[in-house]
């Protein structure tokens, strides 16, 4: 009995993990076929240059007040460690790696998937059960070119300048903490800040880390709501899988790109 | 040598299903060029599928789809493509493109697929929504249109570039009863003026008798009758009789195929 518990439990995981895997392949699928009618998109650039506007503009405010709170955050606890050993002077450094290398691209790609990412699966997904889709396809018009290709670019496009807007926030709240409202030598904390951030190591790391994000999340997002089914139901749903799949793919893609990128790339 | 296409639709032995219940049996009918050809039947007859395929977003797997003279059962998405830019269709519920004014919808095809001035597209499209009836609603957006408005604008986008075959799927669904005539009126002046073909599916026969050529009647997924309007309206088959004068009893049945209503409802003699 117990054994039949066991095996049960065990079927239904290894069936979970064999749905994931496939959705992953068909993401991927999916991916390459974006990137196949792509020509589009750069062709006519003003279609995605709207789309950026669209996805930055949906989280520009929710990114430049997350930041400001998490950069604030940060200069207390910095300060509240580095005092014990008489180092708070280097609050700025500890502010500035942890935004620019990690929350940065982190937090600015699980804002953006919640706010960007589920308002593009929702878009597209409504689009289809609408059958504005099947009307584009009569017309002769391949909707993957017109209407996927340009959203995916978009939150390609987007997300890096997101994740520098949220550091750059960030900063401007430690400092406020760190140096007006604690009084840390302000000087201190920009030479220090400027001399130990590496442009090479940590900037570009962090850019090619939401560049990696934002092509997730847009690919995620573009075919859930691609693939819903045409109903009420499936558009929320899929808008759902949209935000759960994509904060868990941002996690996991963190961790690799972290790891190769401290130990170097080869 | 090719000869010159006088059935602009033909299909032929066609089966088709959903899996694994056929929804269409043995199909066979014409569309001859320059004619307006209607298929009625009940709703969940299969008459949405059968425009599918005919406009190539369902592919027939037993039997042909011939469009143009051309096979639709394996054309590569190019031919297919090619072949849509000679089709307009209405669908159903307008499917209007939500994100833009209804000026903005008609001329979408003209932005897309022409190089054509702004200020032609500009004329063509305003002469479009006039034949339709709403010059004056370009800026409203398809959310402040009513239900005929919503299906006016949307005929006007099927037709914005002049096709030659016209797909309607249930233009008459939901209108009023002058909204109804104006549609029906609009449909035949589109054919006539600029000499297309067009396939309405319907389930309104008063309606469409007065305005079509041909009428296929499909009954669960088989064309049980078909002639001219007068050779239908005088027809004595039952079917047709049944569908022509709305009574719920006769050879065509008015329910979903279910067990009985006793079995179901679980009525026992105590
Ligand atoms: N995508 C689909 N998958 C499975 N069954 C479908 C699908 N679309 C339609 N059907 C079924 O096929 C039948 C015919 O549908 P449809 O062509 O839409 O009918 P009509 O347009 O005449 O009302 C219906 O019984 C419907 O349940
Ligand atoms: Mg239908």
């Amino acid at each position: 009995m117990a054994q039949n518990a066991l095996i049960r439990g065990l079927q239904q995981v290894g069936d979970h993990a064999l749905k994931i895997v496939e959705r992953m392949g068909a993401v991927m699928i999916f991916l390459g076929l974006i990137l196949v009618h792509s020509a589009n998109s750069f062709r006519r650039f003003g279609l995605t240059i709207r789309e950026v506007y669209f996805a930055g503009v949906q989280s520009l405010i929710i990114i430049l007040v997350s930041g400001l709170f998490v950069g604030m955050v940060l200069g207390l606890q910095g300060y509240e460690t580095l005092q014990n050993y008489g180092s708070e002077q280097s609050v700025g450094i500890l502010v500035a790696l942890s935004l620019v290398r990690e929350l940065g691209p982190v937090v600015a790609a699980l804002l953006f998937a919640s706010r960007a990412g589920s308002a593009i699966t929702a878009e597209i997904g409504l689009m289809k059960a609408t059958e504005q889709l099947s009307a584009m396809e009569m017309m002769a018009i391949n909707p993957i070119a017109r209407v996927v290709a340009p959203r995916f670019w978009g939150g390609v496009i987007s997300m890096p300048l997101l994740a520098m807007l949220f550091s750059a926030m960030g900063i401007v709240g430690g400092f406020l903490v760190a140096v007006v409202l604690i009084g840390v030598d302000a000087g201190a904390f920009w030479s220090q800040m400027q001399s130990a951030v590496d442009f090479r190591h940590d900037i570009v790391n962090g850019i090619i880390k939401s560049l990696v994000f934002g092509v997730a999340i847009s690919a995620i997002a573009t075919f859930e709501g691609y693939e819903a089914p045409p109903t009420a139901e499936g558009v929320s749903g899929a808008t759902t899988r949209t935000v759960v799949s994509s904060s868990l793919a941002i996690l996991a893609l963190d961790l690799v790109l972290t790891a190769f990128m401290l130990k170097g790339w080869n | 040598m090719t000869l010159p296409v006088t059935n602009l639709v033909e299909i032929s032995n066609l089966n088709f299903g959903y899996s694994s219940r056929l929804v269409l049996k043995g199909i066979n009918l014409t569309v001859p060029k320059g004619s307006l050809v209607a298929i009625m039947g009940l709703s969940g007859c299969g008459k949405t599928t059968l425009l599918r395929l005919i406009g190539g977003q369902l592919r027939a797997h037993d039997g042909t789809v011939t469009v143009a003279g051309q096979c639709l059962n394996h054309m590569n998405s190019k031919d297919l493509y090619a072949l849509r830019r000679r089709m307009g269709m209405l669908f159903q519920f307008g499917a209007l493109f939500t994100d833009l004014s209804v000026y903005n919808n008609v001329a979408y095809q003209m932005h897309e697929h022409t190089r054509l001035p702004e200020s032609v597209i500009h004329d063509l499209t305003l002469m479009k929504l006039n034949a339709v009836g709403l010059r004056g609603a370009q800026a409203l957006m398809p959310s402040e249109l009513s239900g005929g408005m919503a299906r006016r604008v949307a005929l006007a986008r099927a037709t914005a570039l002049d096709p030659e075959l016209i797909l309607y799927d249930e233009p008459f669904a939901g209108l009023d009863p002058i909204s109804l005539g104006v549609i029906g009126q609009l449909i035949r002046r589109l054919n006539d003026a600029s000499g297309a073909t067009s396939v309405i599916v319907t389930h309104d026969v008063q309606e469409s008798l007065k305005i079509v050529d041909y009428v296929y009647f499909v009954s669960e997924g088989v064309i049980v009758a078909q002639g001219t309007p007068e050779q239908i309206r005088s027809s004595t088959l039952p079917f047709v009789h049944q569908f022509i004068w709305g009574e719920a009893d006769g050879p065509m049945p008015f329910h979903y195929p279910a067990p009985k209503m006793k079995d179901d409802l679980d009525l026992r003699s105590a």
